[in-house]
């Protein structure tokens, strides 16, 4: 068979996903670009072009670079104590005990459970009056008043990121435990005749194996990190005094409650752009890392 | 023979044809009320029942969602071809809503009666540049609640009067040891947040904008910042305030865990109820307290309208229904969590009967009813005004410059 | 293999309880708040266990009584499995094609990685010509629409899952298939698509998950019980005049147990598909 004709059979098959993308995805991106450059309201006008207007408001704007900050250490608190606890929690699934199975089944649950619902429950043991974390700490004497965990600024991020860990640290666990098996015994056996100590075992023998999948991992979760709505739209709608406020939220407000549809889309292609930047850095850096690792 | 029948049938099809539209038709409208505050979920779907008993014709879906959502989702809807027919606005939102039609004009509707029977005050909850656009349907304000159990036990025998007064018996109470923190609020960082604070801006006497420019930087829109903060900061006021909404209020309230808690009509006669409440028979309520030398109550208007969207395809039916919704009749035997628009209805004792201490407290509370600033702006007034609420509180700066710096972001 | 000192083991032990705490925690709370009466719920010191179990809250949101609670869940619980399901079905016959078009032709690989990447675009910035376009469509409020816009989240990472399973797959097998004269489609059918059921179906509990947890264009998208999606339909709950935590946390329950019945029954796909597709990925 011929290359070209492979290529081409290869392209058609391709072709139903990329026409949809570019449809549902592709199309409104354009647009979107279009829009930032006007006036436009979400509903009524259409919008008179303005030039690079909406982008140097945005750009300037206190709200801007106050939430730019709260997003960015939220991605960068969260995921790195997802990263951290899951491989630990890896660790020990790979260790051989009675339970394992059970116990790796359960790691599935937090992950399985869908966002909205962990952001209510988290918000339910939140709660500063009938919580059960607020039960819990005084019944067991750490606190001794109730506490308003998702009312102060120096907390609410704080009970956001447990919460979001929760949920997460699980997947990034089965990632790292699925590369764990794929070390061949005779391995770890020979690395221990050589003396090696468990940590330099763990940096020399298991991380190399481990390197390329938490890199996967590390990138889509800071990724959706950096993008995270859902969490804190239902536990704090970015409160208490926009200490929880996300980039994904200020574009809502600023497109869909504000209505300035224009300004919104300038302050959404920001946001694409800094992830843009930052996942091909991260991916860049992770992969040396990687292949100095092996 | 054939002819004659296919003739028949012709005949029959077209007379049919004459009544089918008028018996049968079934025309569905889309309605979107809201789960908070007010009347109950419960209280608007039989309402909406008796309407579509009476109208058989008519079938109306119903849909609730927070008040946090209702503006957004009144707006998005405006897109999609099936949208809302009929939706509950809030008072503060018909300028926003008439410049960016979204509901529309519906002034050639009101009759002389409604104009006649209509509360004047409640009338100002759907007009925007002398037009109507909508009926008003919940008339309500910001109350005082108190836990007559607490105050007896504190030896207070009279509910305060002033805000000042307000504080000194907390103090009492909390000195006494019978709450920790007496007070509660709604304080969140949501719209909940600026009713109170309005409450207090018309204690003290402030105004929002002047000429259309904002004012509450100035006086009585600080004072009112102040003395939230200081309740806040003296530890009278639940510190959970400021993640509380109207709900969240309630429950502590219920719960007997505050002795004074600011809140909507609806909390009476659900506090009042033993089913969920623990402080059932102990509910006491009064107007708002005002400020000595400036205001004898203090209210914020909080009232909600329902009206007919730009894109609905059936108009006329959507007006019937809010019609139903907003008689005298209905709202009269509904009168439990929200009190009629219909000034005769608060001489009716069939409203009155069982909560004649919640009326009282109406007729004091509902005249001096105070406007949140009518501007297509508002989201933004009220989202910065939000922030410097909040901030004060937190301590990270002080209402001054809190309420300064919401100026600028006011977007006017 | 390392012998292990009792020390050792005892250590292992803890931890492995510790997690098992950690994770089941806050869902056996959840559960026991679901089942608990109101009034313990409010109770304080907070009431741990109930005196009484009670189901009312699960029959209470079950009941399709017409105009009720009930039935507005029971609506978006419907849409939600509507919705999922056409979309992970769609994204399963759009990911078959390319994952094995990229997989056996990398020269075309670029443009799945272009559709990759569209994963790192926000939902924010797409959401205004979305909603313009699903307007001027009709598809507003419209369990057609969001399946549409799901099926763009789910594609690429069922395809990238495919492609991987693919590779594993020797195209020796198939080209010992194609030379014994089988077609494309009939070497699919009776060489690569069998070999490679297991990434299927982790593909498709991808999918699933993925699409019953969206909640960001189900808000903006959808407004009624035509087309509201259970993630809406909590958060609404959650945020609005339910005083009862305990009706709160029942809507969590059952909106939870299809993704974590799925995830339980399909373990064993689901970590031999990170395994190819992550370790490989």
């Amino acid at each position: 068979m011929s290359g070209t004709w492979m290529t081409t059979r290869a392209w058609l098959l391709m072709l139903p996903l990329l026409v949809i993308m570019v449809a549902v995805i592709g199309w409104p991106l354009v647009d979107t670009v279009r829009l930032s450059f006007t006036d436009a309201q979400l509903v009524g006008t259409a919008g008179n072009y303005v030039g690079f207007d909406n982008y140097a408001n945005m750009l300037t704007s206190s709200n801007f670079t106050r939430t730019l900050v709260t997003t960015t250490w939220f991605a960068v608190i969260s995921v790195a104590a997802e990263m951290v606890i899951g491989v630990l929690a890896a660790l020990l699934l790979n260790q051989e005990f009675r339970g394992r199975a059970v116990l790796r089944g359960l790691m599935i649950l937090p992950w399985a459970l869908p966002t909205v619902v962990n952001a209510t429950l988290w918000r339910l043991i939140y709660n500063p009056e009938y919580g059960a974390l607020n039960a819990a700490l005084t019944q067991l004497h750490i606190i001794d008043d109730y506490r308003s965990w998702l009312g102060e600024p120096g907390t609410a991020l704080a009970a956001l990121i447990v919460a979001d860990c929760w949920k997460n640290f699980p997947l990034v666990a089965l990632i790292a435990l699925a590369a764990l098996q794929a070390v061949p015994r005779d391995i770890t056996a020979a690395a221990l005749v050589d003396g090696a100590g468990p940590f330099a075992r763990f940096r020399f023998v298991i991380l190399p194996y481990l390197a390329g999948p938490l890199m996967v991992a590390l990138v889509l979760r800071t990724i959706e990190a950096f993008k995270v709505f859902d969490i804190i739209w239902v536990m704090t709608r970015g409160g208490p005094a926009n200490s929880t406020r996300s980039l994904s939220i200020l574009v809502y407000q600023e497109a869909f409650s504000f209505q300035r549809a224009g300004s919104g889309a300038s302050l959404a292609l920001i946001v694409t752009l800094l992830v843009t930047v930052l996942a091909v850095a991260y991916a860049t850096l992770v992969r040396k890392t990687a292949g100095s690792a092996a | 023979m054939l002819k004659s029948i296919g003739k028949t049938l012709l005949g029959a099809v077209f007379v049919g044809g004459l009544f089918v539209p008028h018996a049968f038709a079934e025309t569905t409208l889309n309605a979107l009320f809201m789960a908070q505050a007010a009347y109950s979920e419960a209280d608007v779907r039989s309402m909406t029942e008796a309407f579509t008993k009476a109208n058989p014709d008519i079938k109306v879906n119903l849909e609730f969602v927070p008040y946090e959502g209702l503006h957004d989702k009144t707006v998005l809807a405006q897109g999609s071809g099936g949208g809302y027919d009929v939706v509950l606005f809030d008072v503060i939102w018909p300028a926003e809503y008439a410049t960016n039609k979204v509901l529309v004009d519906v002034s050639s509707k009101i009759t002389d009666d409604m104009r006649k029977g209509v509360l004047p005050g409640a009338w100002t909850t759907v007009q925007y540049d002398g037009k109507y656009y909508g009926m008003p349907w919940i008339l309500d304000t910001k109350y005082l609640f108190y836990n007559k159990e607490i105050l007896e036990k504190a030896g207070i025998k009279a509910p305060p009067k002033t805000w000042e007064e307000l504080g000194e018996q907390a103090k009492i109470i909390q000195d006494k040891g019978l709450l920790k923190t007496p007070i509660a609020w709604s304080w969140s960082q949501a719209e909940a947040a600026i009713c109170d604070y309005t409450t207090l801006v018309s204690a003290y006497g402030g105004d929002f904008l002047k000429d259309g420019k904002p004012d509450f930087q100035n006086g009585g829109g600080v004072s009112a910042l102040k003395y939230m903060v200081d309740s806040y900061k003296s530890g009278l006021t639940n510190p959970n305030s400021k993640e509380f909404l109207e709900e969240d209020v309630r429950k502590v309230f219920e719960n007997g865990d505050a002795a004074f808690a600011l809140n909507w009509t609806y909390m009476y006669n659900m506090a009042n109820d033993p089913k969920d409440s623990k402080v059932a028979g102990k509910v006491g309520v009064v107007p708002a307290p005002g400020v000595a030398g400036t205001s004898e109550v203090s209210a914020v208007n909080g009232s909600m309208g329902l009206g007919i969207t730009a894109v609905s395809k059936h108009p006329d039916e959507a007006w019937k229904y809010i019609e139903f919704m907003t008689s005298q009749a209905t709202q009269n035997q509904y009168a439990k969590l929200s009190l009629p628009i219909w000034a005769s209805s608060y001489d009716d004792p069939a409203v009155t009967k069982g909560q004649e201490e919640l009326i009282a407290a109406a007729k004091l509370g509902l005249a001096a009813m105070y406007p949140r600033p009518t501007t297509p702006k508002y989201q933004q007034l009220s989202t910065a005004l939000q922030q410097a609420i909040q901030e004060s509180l937190l301590g990270q700066t002080t209402p001054e410059d809190a309420l300064k710096t919401a100026a600028q972001n006011s977007g006017l | 293999m390392e012998r292990k000192s009792p020390v050792f083991t005892a250590f292992i032990h803890i931890c492995a309880i510790l997690l098992a705490v950690v994770i089941l925690a806050p869902l056996a709370w959840l559960f026991v708040m679901s089942i608990s009466p109101a009034a313990d719920l409010a109770a304080k010191p907070l009431r741990w266990w109930p005196q009484a179990a009670d189901f009312s809250r699960y029959a209470q949101l079950l009941s399709r009584a017409e105009n009720s609670a009930g039935a507005a869940f029971t609506a978006s619980l419907r849409n939600s499995l509507e919705v999922a399901g056409m979309a992970t079905l769609a994204a399963i016959l759009l990911a078959v094609p390319g994952g094995w078009a990229v997989s056996r032709t990398p020269s075309v690989g670029w443009s799945l990685s272009m559709v990759i990447a569209t994963y790192m675009l926000p939902p924010v910035a797409l959401s205004v010509p979305l909603y313009m376009g699903l307007s001027y469509l009709g598809l507003l409020n419209n369990v057609f629409g969001l399946a549409l816009i799901y099926l763009t989240i789910l594609a690429p990472f069922t395809t990238w899952l495919m492609k991987s399973g693919f590779d594993s797959i020797p195209r020796e097998i198939e080209a010992a298939a194609m030379i014994d004269g089988a077609g494309l489609l009939q070497t699919w059918r009776i060489i690569t698509l069998p070999l490679a059921a297991p990434v299927v179906a982790t593909s498709a509990l991808f999918a699933v998950l993925l699409a019953w947890d969206e909640f960001f264009y189900a808000l903006l998208f959808t407004s009624d019980q035509r087309a509201k999606t259970l993630t809406v339909a909590i958060a609404d709950l959650a945020g609005g005049r339910v005083s009862d935590y305990g009706l709160i946390a029942t809507a969590g329950v059952l909106a939870a147990l299809p993704p974590v019945l799925i995830g339980l029954a399909m373990q064993r796909a689901l970590i031999s598909g990170l395994t190819s597709g992550g370790v490989k990925g």
